[in-house]
């Protein structure tokens, strides 16, 4: 069996006095695909944030690729991880998020480039091509020397989403990436991740809304409620079959 | 009784214009010295400490509440007369140093406040991208902090320029200590301070309005490869 390239142990996060995590376990295996769907406030961002190294985990542990993310070893002891190991380690991860995170002073061509040029020290050439094809391959390769002023949400989401792609990620985690954009702009957003889900074999992390997707894209999916993940299965079993009372609550909500 | 003499004030001119480079010396000095001290200010109230915090804030609200003039006298004066760290600067030095200092406090709340206005997500953005400490700074937070400084940075460029002259008390020979002195030997300040009150409007209007561009010019940088096809 393929070892898990993510391990989540008990792990707690807390803001405050508040518990937004109370004990998350989740392993997330090479080229798995995974939506977590839950009522706001459930702490599914904050899952994937702490992953990213956004947010650090009050307790437990995050493993990624058999190595503890935020803890290393000094002289013996697990300590807290400094930034060095951390860069180690977030080099496999990607990430778009709710608001696109787009750098306003680049253009889209340059967004994507500015990150293999000089985190990973790729040449400028190479560089360049690649992520040219990126953008041709979500659809703006007539955009390329535009600035992200000029283009709608549906297409920034989609510049965000090449530019964490041109780093060739092992996991991506999409953090509610249409919940910031008008509704007819949705499908074009959905439809590029569906194209990367079917053919790409990064491992996929999705805090969504869009239920429907989540059915047709998710090998698993995960109901988080209250701080904990409630359920868990294939995503007909959770989404369609779930006996749960809190996930056919969530899930009326949706159906209307 | 004579209280104006046009060729007084012709004769005046070359006289004053003579403490220009002076003045305008003195002022674009401090200015770069404050520029790059307020960087040590913004560094120094970014340090994550309560007590170094505590410390750097009252310092800078001590610099800003006193009077340029007195830290100017406490400079040229008082400085030289303490042992050990005590120094001797002329009144160019101690003009730089003095105004360099005093304005340094408010142009490192403009960094502040230019480094502020970048959204949080673009941090997040550069951590996600794996970039360095010094490259999300170099690449991603400072080219974006910058540009709406501008106009803040110019406004003080032109009140610092005003303030110079009270330099002249340290015995700055800039243009309005030219004037004094040329106003007493003839026994008639009209002119020749009229002359330094021309000097001001002509220099500090044009910058005002070079900011001005110069801020418009900013703003618009991101747009500058014109829309190919705009927003859907």
């Amino acid at each position: 069996m393929t070892k898990p390239i993510v391990e989540y142990k008990d792990v707690h996060k807390s803001f405050g006095d508040v518990e937004v995590l109370k004990g998350i376990d989740l392993d997330i295996f090479p080229a798995e695909k995974i939506a977590v769907i839950g009522p706001s406030g459930s702490g599914k961002t904050t899952i994937i944030r702490m992953l990213m190294t956004l947010e650090e985990p009050t307790d437990g542990d995050i493993i990624v690729d058999g190595k503890n993310l935020w803890k290393m070893n000094k002289n013996g002891k697990m300590v807290e991880a400094d930034e060095k190991h951390l860069r180690e380690i977030r080099g496999d991860i990607g990430m778009v998020f709710q608001h696109f995170n787009l750098f306003p002073h680049m253009t889209i061509l340059e967004n994507c480039m500015t990150s293999p040029i000089h985190v990973k020290g790729e040449k400028k050439k190479e560089v360049k091509q690649r992520s040219i094809d990126m953008l041709e391959r979500v659809g703006l390769g007539d955009k390329i020397n535009n600035y992200p002023s000029q283009l709608s949400g549906g297409q920034k989401q989609r510049v965000a989403m090449a530019r964490a792609l041109v780093m060739r990620p092992k996991i991506m985690l999409f953090d509610e990436v249409t919940s910031a954009l008008d509704p007819e702009l949705v499908g074009e957003v959905l439809e590029v991740i569906r194209d990367i889900a079917k053919n790409d074999d990064m491992a996929m992390v999705l805090v969504t809304h869009e239920m429907d997707f989540a059915l047709d894209v998710a090998d698993k999916v995960l109901f988080l409620d209250d701080g904990v993940i409630a359920e868990q299965g294939s995503a007909s079993d959770v989404i369609e079959h779930s006996e749960n009372p809190r996930v056919q609550e969530f899930l009326s909500r949706f159906r209307g | 009784m004579n209280y104006w003499s046009f060729e007084r004030f012709f004769e005046a001119w070359p006289y004053i214009l003579k403490g220009l480079h002076i003045t305008v010396g003195v002022t674009i000095s401090a200015f770069l010295f404050a520029l790059i001290f307020g960087f040590v200010w913004t560094f120094l109230r970014r340090i994550p400490e309560r007590h170094i915090n505590w410390v750097v804030t009252w310092v800078m609200e001590f610099i800003r509440s006193t009077p340029p003039l007195v830290q100017l006298f406490f400079i040229y004066y008082a400085w030289p007369e303490i042992p050990v760290v005590g120094v001797t600067l002329s009144p160019f030095a101690s003009a730089v140093v003095g105004f360099g200092i005093h304005f340094s406090t408010y142009i490192g709340e403009i960094y502040r406040s230019g480094i502020e206005s970048v959204d949080n997500g673009q941090w997040e953005a550069a951590t996600a991208l794996n970039f360095s400490l010094l490259d999300k700074w170099r690449l991603i937070i400072l080219p974006q902090a910058f540009p709406p400084t501008v106009p803040m940075l110019g406004n003080y460029f032109i009140i610092m320029f005003k303030e110079v002259p009270l330099a002249s008390t340290i015995g700055l020979t800039g243009i309005l200590h030219m004037a004094n002195s040329f106003g007493s030997e003839h026994f008639n300040l009209i002119e020749a301070l009229t002359i330094v009150g021309i000097i001001f409007l002509v220099l500090s209007y044009p910058s005002a309005r070079l900011i001005k561009k110069l801020e418009v010019k900013l703003n618009t940088r991101f747009d500058k490869n014109q829309v190919i096809d705009p927003v859907e």
